[in-house]
Order: structure tokens, then C-alpha cells, then sequence
């Protein structure tokens, strides 16, 4: 590993042609080898950076310099260290899944014999290979974004951008990706990833910024981070329906009806499950079972408002 | 690029390669045939010999135009353009694989139609060369500018606005169907604006040894189209144009 950052964005500023201030002079450096997370709420300005680093949206300002490259002086060189897994679908749907990762190779100069070796092995790597000769249109949602990783990944990029990865990807499939970009950072690619879920950042990310209306308004280890934003929320079921007097009684507890045999309990930084548990249990409430439903746009919406 | 580019090309061959050569069948049929056989030769040949290299002419402006505005445009649409536009691919490569597939495609579909010509006249050959460097050229400039007409339309409207109301009228004008020189003196001088003119006259002198313009200012024409609307495609790419945000 080298000190140069994989990512070093400095005050990057963007305003859209109808004056929407997307970003208000953002700046953050990524080590190499770092499993970034970038979060915030919808419209918090994470795909336009994104798509700045990858060349998709020309910056207003600013500088990005990838594997201490700029992207304005020599924009080949550092387009050449990005693969980018971009949110929506952006493949040719009428292609055939192989074509789409060995056509992607292609464009970064890998002569055609060593893309379909590379193709192979991306695809069989993420359970796609039985399916190399789909229409890439007829794949499921959770494949065609496995599709999207294969042909992100096969030029064997310094850099891995992925902008919302798992979005409407089954929870089983979501653990899959997730034990395979783990494999591919520890073998040394640089992972910078968006994310709604709060466990997926968990789960794979070492350090991470959170973004909101354009600015950068924490950075940090994912552990620091989830401190500060550890407003846990969570579901609780109940054996019994709950009842008027119940809810009376909990007055004053972060505790929140959801339906008649669901309460919701948000702890604020600090604060703990215990007295909560207490109280349920000195009025005869008992619970079955605690989900974390927490979100992170409920995180983004508690830190905002905190 | 061209791989994909000519892939699609035979696999839509209904859509690509059929409709003009049934068109143009239609128009040697009524135009040459039926309406020809009774039009006097111009400048010592068959209505139906004169019109052939014009048709063909027209078909390569056409399916060279056709190609480059949908293929852009659908890549914009279906935002598969991102591919190239994330890669390090220089846009100079970018922009020789859409028009290489559009001359294919306009060279091909020419091919085709010259061929069905056949069943209708005899095919004379006066020079190759210029035959060969007429229709290269010519589909050159009209895969450029459907390439500028793709980089900015924004709906499928916008990609048949152009074909319909420019390239066709252009084309009709354009002494495909006959020789400015039985026009009156205005619209005489009036075709001579219309860059069309020059690319049919020269394609038809390769064929038959005649052509209303000098030759010279034909290949002149073509190769200042090409020029210009190659630094404006170039331009536009390196400034994102139609592309990015």
C-alpha cells in the first residue's frame, strides 16, 4: 500500500443547470485498501460525487485526484483505476449477459481472448454463469445487479464504486455480494460504497462520511460513527395485544404503537434498553421478539434533527 | 464496438436491411419501369439507368444517418453510454466505432439495393474509384451528423425530426430523380446550395461519366462536411455535451 489515497476529493462543489446546489464543497481522502461508506438521506448529493469521481457529471469546482491522479489533467489515467457499479440499470438490455462484461473489457483495451477468460471467471464467481447467454433483460433484478459488479470488476479495477449495490436484493443474495466484495477488498481493492441499509454498512465498512444537503457532516471509523449515530430503533412484538391502559402506562418511554401487538423503541446515544424492559415488564406487557428495524434514513433523520 | 455495432446490424435485418430494398424495389418499379419508360434519356441514358445510382445514394445517406442517430440515441436512452463514458476509451474511439457501424451499415444496405437495380437495367461502371470514394465519404458525413442529432435529442421525436423534415427533402432535391440542369435557371442555382447535389452527381459519375457539378467540388463538399462536423462531434464529446450534466 502507498500514503497516496485511492480517493482525495477537495472541496468539490456541483450546481446543476437549474441551480440545485448538489454538493457545497465536499472533501474526505480514502486510504487504500479502505471499505468506505458513504451515507445520507435521498438527495443528499452521494450519486452526484459518485458520478463525479466516475466521470458521469462534470464538477463544478473543486478537485479529484484517484490514485493521485487528477481527473482533469490526465482523465484517461484515472478513469483507467474506477470500475462503477452505478445504482440504476445501465447495460444494454438486448445484449447477452457475457457480452456486456466482455464488450465492458474491451473498452479498457483487454484484447478480446483475455475479456471472455475474465468474463468466465467473474461470472462464475457470482452464480451467473448458467446464465452467460441470457438476454441480460430476462435476468432478475438481484442478478442483472451481479451483472453490473462482473462488468464493473473486469478490468480489475483499483477503485470500486457502488452506489446503492443491494437495493432490492433478497436478503440471502444481499449476504452473498457481501461476502464477495469483502473477498475482493481484502485482496486489495479499494471499496467505496452508498448504502440504505444500516447493517450492510455495518457489516462491511471501515470507515465512512455522511453526507447531507451537499456537505460532509461527520467522517470517521464506522465504529465512531455508529456511536454518535446510535439512535437504535426497534421493534418489539408482543404475546398479547396491547391495550389503551398499556400505552397509558408507557407514557414518557420512547416506546411507539405500531399495530396492536407491535411497539417500536427508539434509544437516543446514551440511553438503554433496560428501563424500557422494566417498565413493559412491571405492567404485564411481555415481548416475544426484538427486530432491529432501524434504517438509516431514519439514522439521517434523528441526526438531523439532533 | 463495430463487433456490436454490426451484430445488431444482422440481427434486426428485418428492421436494418429489408425495409429500404423493398422501397427501393417499389421505386425502380414505378418510378423506373412504369413512369421511366415513358421520360426521355437524360444525358444519353435510361430514366431508369440515370436514377439507380441516385437511389442508391439516397439509401446510404439514409441507413449511414438511420444507424448512428438511433444506435446514440438508444445507448443514451437505455444509459449504456455510461459504459463508454466511464471508460478511458478517448472519445475519438468512441466516436470511429458509432460511425464505422453506420457506414457499414449505409455501404451494406447500398450494396443490397444496387444489386436488386439489376433486375431492372444494365449496370455501367465508368470509374470505381470514385463510386467507391463517393458513397465511403458520403456515409461518413451522414453517420457524423446522426451522431450530433443523437448526442442532443432528448425523446424519439427528436431523432425523426431531422430524417423527415431535412434529410428526406434534401435528398428528394437533391438530383436523385433527375438533372438540376432541367430546371429552371432560380432553382437551378438554388440546388446548387443543397451539399446533397454534389454527393449524388458524384456517386452517378462514377456509374455513368456525367454529373451537373464539377467533380471536384463534389469530393470539396464532402470533405469539408466531414471536417466540420468532425471537430464539432469531438468538441461536444470532450465537453460532455447531450451527455453529462
Amino acid at each position: 500500500m502507498t500514503d497516496t489515497p485511492a480517493i482525495s476529493v477537495s472541496e468539490v462543489k456541483k450546481t446543476y443547470s437549474k441551480g440545485v446546489e448538489a454538493l457545497k464543497g465536499v472533501s474526505m481522502n480514502i486510504p487504500q485498501g479502505e471499505f468506505f461508506a458513504l451515507l445520507g438521506p435521498n438527495g443528499a448529493g452521494k450519486t452526484t460525487l459518485i458520478s463525479i469521481i466516475s466521470h458521469l457529471v462534470r464538477k463544478t469546482s473543486g478537485e479529484v485526484m484517484i490514485n493521485g491522479v487528477s481527473i482533469d489533467a490526465d482523465p484517461d489515467a484515472a478513469k483507467s483505476f474506477i470500475g462503477l457499479v452505478p445504482q440504476e440499470f445501465n447495460f444494454n438490455m438486448f445484449k447477452k449477459v457475457i457480452n456486456v462484461v466482455v464488450d465492458q473489457a474491451g473498452y479498457y483495451g483487454i484484447p478480446r481472448k483475455e475479456a471472455i477468460v475474465r468474463a468466465e471467471q467473474m461470472l462464475k464467481d457470482l452464480g451467473l454463469w448458467e446464465k452467460r447467454n441470457e438476454m441480460s433483460m430476462r435476468l432478475s433484478g438481484g442478478m442483472k445487479r451481479r451483472v453490473m459488479i462482473a462488468r464493473a470488476l473486469v478490468h480489475e479495477p483499483k477503485v470500486l464504486l457502488l452506489d446503492e449495490p443491494t437495493a432490492g436484493v433478497d436478503v440471502e443474495l444481499r449476504r452473498g455480494m457481501w461476502e464477495y466484495l469483502k473477498r475482493i477488498n481484502a485482496e486489495g481493492t479499494t471499496i467505496i460504497l452508498t448504502t440504505h441499509y444500516l447493517e450492510e454498512a455495518e457489516q462491511l465498512c471501515r470507515s465512512a462520511a455522511i453526507i447531507n444537503k451537499g456537505e460532509i457532516i461527520e467522517q470517521g471509523s464506522m465504529k465512531q460513527l455508529l456511536k454518535k449515530l446510535s439512535f437504535i430503533t426497534m421493534q418489539l412484538d408482543t404475546v398479547e395485544p396491547l391495550t389503551e391502559a398499556n400505552m397509558q402506562l408507557l407514557k414518557g418511554y420512547p416506546l411507539t404503537k405500531i399495530d396492536d401487538n407491535t411497539l417500536e423503541l427508539t434509544l437516543k446515544p446514551g440511553e438503554t434498553v433496560n428501563d424500557a424492559f422494566r417498565k413493559l415488564s412491571s405492567i404485564g406487557v411481555q415481548v416475544a421478539n426484538v427486530r432491529n428495524s432501524g434504517s438509516l434514513e431514519e439514522v439521517f433523520v434523528n441526526l438531523i434533527k439532533a | 464496438m463495430v463487433r456490436e455495432e454490426t451484430t445488431r446490424l444482422f440481427r434486426i435485418w428485418s428492421q436494418t436491411l429489408l425495409p429500404p430494398v423493398v422501397t427501393n424495389t417499389l421505386y425502380y418499379v414505378i418510378f423506373g419501369a412504369f413512369i421511366g419508360s415513358q421520360v426521355a434519356d437524360i444525358d444519353g441514358f435510361s430514366y431508369m439507368a440515370y436514377i439507380v445510382p441516385g437511389l442508391v445514394m439516397m439509401t446510404i445517406i439514409t441507413s449511414s444517418y438511420m444507424n448512428t442517430v438511433s444506435t446514440f440515441f438508444f445507448a443514451k436512452f437505455q444509459k449504456h453510454i455510461e459504459e463508454m463514458l466511464v471508460s478511458p476509451m478517448p472519445s475519438w474511439v468512441v466516436v470511429a466505432g458509432f460511425v464505422t457501424g453506420g457506414v457499414i451499415r449505409g455501404m451494406l444496405v447500398g450494396f443490397l439495393v444496387l444489386l436488386v437495380s439489376l433486375f431492372f437495367t444494365h449496370l455501367v461502371i465508368y470509374n470505381a474509384f470514385i463510386i467507391f470514394g463517393a458513397a465511403i465519404l458520403t456515409s461518413v458525413v451522414f453517420a457524423l451528423a446522426g451522431l450530433v442529432n443523437g448526442m442532443f435529442a432528448k425523446s424519439f421525436d427528436a431523432i425523426s425530426i431531422v430524417p423527415t423534415f431535412v434529410l428526406t427533402p434534401l435528398t428528394y432535391l437533391g438530383g436523385v430523380f433527375y438533372s438540376v440542369e432541367m430546371l429552371p435557371p432560380f432553382w437551378q442555382q438554388l440546388s446548387l446550395l443543397n451539399p446533397i447535389l454534389y454527393m449524388v452527381n458524384a456517386f452517378r459519375y462514377g456509374f455513368l461519366g456525367v454529373s451537373d457539378v464539377p467533380l471536384t467540388t463534389s469530393f470539396a463538399v464532402m470533405g469539408a462536411f466531414i471536417i466540420v462536423f468532425l471537430v464539432a462531434v469531438l468538441w461536444f464529446f470532450k465537453k460532455g455535451a447531450g451527455l453529462k450534466n
